[in-house]
């Protein structure tokens, strides 16, 4: 405070009445979509083929939310001596009710299975549909957003090197 | 025109003017409120911009189950709305809008009047307060009590100012008498009678026989439906009548800037009422409430010393002119 006696009143009045001549800030949000930031946390979808039934993401869940069922199949692959086996998805479950969106699955998940989507509108009037079988997180995969391109000072990605190696070395047998 | 036309006409202008500035106020209140504080406000109600927010809310009002708590003083606590509202209904009689009779009801002792009625909605406080039977209500109102009666004298010798300045108590006849250089003259106790009508209506910073955030809802915390929205129209009503004899008493009423006061006088009246809501509203935003120590200091170390002054300053130059 100090200086001109009542200045700190004249001041106040004159931030009420500035704040007043220039737009506000409210977004009319169901008229009008929000601008999300970029990876926004929404939902998680499911790309499905991509799950070998790990369990990692199950089992790092802060809050055990993701329920997930499968079933070994024999897999008979000619000339091999004896049949593979292979793990089958029945069930991928991510229950939205607990789910605290820390996205650790997406990020422990090695074969890229769970993605971020921005999609938030998923409210529901029964607590219980908000359990998301693998079908309607599969659905999820569609809005789930191009990943972000790759920074031009950054180190080149290690499939690119691997690649540029390889071509390198066709390059120089050839 | 035969007489009772003439009465049936005015008493339903000022009728009209009573239920629809309340409401005007109210409406720009939420406006502009909302911008103040970098919001929107309402925007749905009326589908454009939300006008018809407040009639949504007396719907919804009207709707809501009128409650008597089982303790209160049953008569007295259904009375005491409407013992806070109706007297700005009288005072809206008689003022005037515009020259020549273009008043609810000309009257010699306008000001007394005014003067004497306007404390009667303190009346309706203590009423609210003590029959509700409850400590907050209690509370509320007894700060109401204080702050009333004591902003009642500020108010008072500010008004009486101005009186001795036009040598009339007639509301029109302190507009006939006033000049514009009054606006210096009169400036002291232009800015002891705001303040003191602020506090008189009860309106925030000096809100505290209300305080919401202190007591839960002050002297109105027991009222439901009906009966609450009186209250808060009594709120309103209150601006318009704070904001309408200031315009009367100290900015010169129907008097504009250029003439043509016969043809606008109605217009320069309004929008100067407009003028005075909105720098009640104003401070209302740009302020915090005042402590209840700090509110009485107010009063009898500012307003009450300030008044005096003018009142010598208003018949020291009465007698040299």
């Amino acid at each position: 405070m100090g200086g001109v006696p009542g200045s700190g009143l004249a001041k106040g009045l004159a931030v009420t009445f500035g704040t007043m001549t220039r737009r506000s800030h409210t977004r009319q949000y169901p008229d009008v979509a929000p601008d999300l930031p970029p990876r926004s946390r929404g939902v998680i979808a499911l790309l499905e083929e991509n799950c070998t039934v790990c369990m990692l993401c199950a089992r790092e869940c802060p809050d055990w939310c993701i329920y997930i069922d499968s079933h070994k199949e024999e897999v008979h692959v000619p000339g091999a001596a004896r049949p593979r086996q292979r793990n089958v998805l029945d069930r991928f479950a991510i229950d939205y009710s607990l789910c605290m969106y820390c996205g650790i699955c997406v990020e422990v998940c090695p074969f890229d299975a769970l993605f971020w989507s921005p999609e938030f509108e998923y409210a529901e009037y029964d607590i219980r549909d908000l359990l998301h079988e693998k079908e309607r997180l599969g659905q999820w995969m569609a809005t789930v957003p191009p990943p972000p391109a790759h920074d031009p000072n950054g180190e080149p990605a290690k499939e690119e090197a691997a690649a540029a190696a390889a071509a390198g070395a066709e390059g120089a047998a050839a | 025109m035969p007489v009772w036309l003439d009465i049936l006409i005015r008493v339903v202008a000022v009728l009209v003017a009573f239920l629809l500035l309340p409401l005007v106020v109210g409406q720009a209140e939420h406006k502009v409120m909302a911008h103040m504080q970098g919001r929107l406000g309402p925007m749905y109600a009326g589908a454009f911009h939300g006008w018809a927010q407040l009639i949504a809310d007396g719907i919804k009002f009207v709707q809501k189950e009128d409650m008597t708590p089982r303790g209160a003083d049953r008569p007295v606590f259904q009375l005491a709305p409407a013992v806070a509202l109706l007297p700005y209904l009288l005072v809206l009689l008689v003022i005037p809008l515009g020259p020549g009779g273009l008043v609810g009801q000309h009257l010699d002792i306008g000001l007394f009047l005014v003067l004497a009625v306007i404390s009667v909605p303190i009346v309706g406080v203590l009423m609210a307060a003590w029959s509700s039977a409850n400590k907050f209500s209690l509370l509320g109102g007894i700060r109401g009590a204080a702050q009333l009666l004591g902003y009642e004298l500020p108010l008072v010798l500010a008004a009486a100012s101005v009186a001795m300045a036009a040598g009339t108590l007639s509301l029109p006849g302190i507009v006939e008498a006033w000049q514009p250089w009054w606006l210096l003259w009169q400036l002291p106790a232009l800015f002891v009678f705001f303040v003191a009508g602020v506090a008189e209506i009860r309106r925030p910073p000096l809100d505290t026989p209300i305080a919401d955030t202190e007591l839960v809802f002050g002297y109105k915390t027991e009222y439901t439906g009906l009966r609450f929205a009186f209250l808060m129209l009594a709120e309103y009503a209150g601006i318009v009548v704070i904001a309408a004899l200031t315009t009367v008493l100290f900015l010169g009423g129907w008097k504009g800037p250029f003439g043509l006061d016969v043809q606008l006088g109605w217009f320069w009246t309004l929008a100067k009422i407009a003028a005075v809501s909105f720098v009640i509203i104003w401070i209302r935003v740009a302020y915090p409430r005042l402590r209840v120590d700090q509110l009485q200091r107010l009063c009898w170390l500012v307003l009450v010393p300030v008044a005096l002054g003018q009142l010598v300053l208003t018949a020291a130059v009465r007698l040299v002119m």
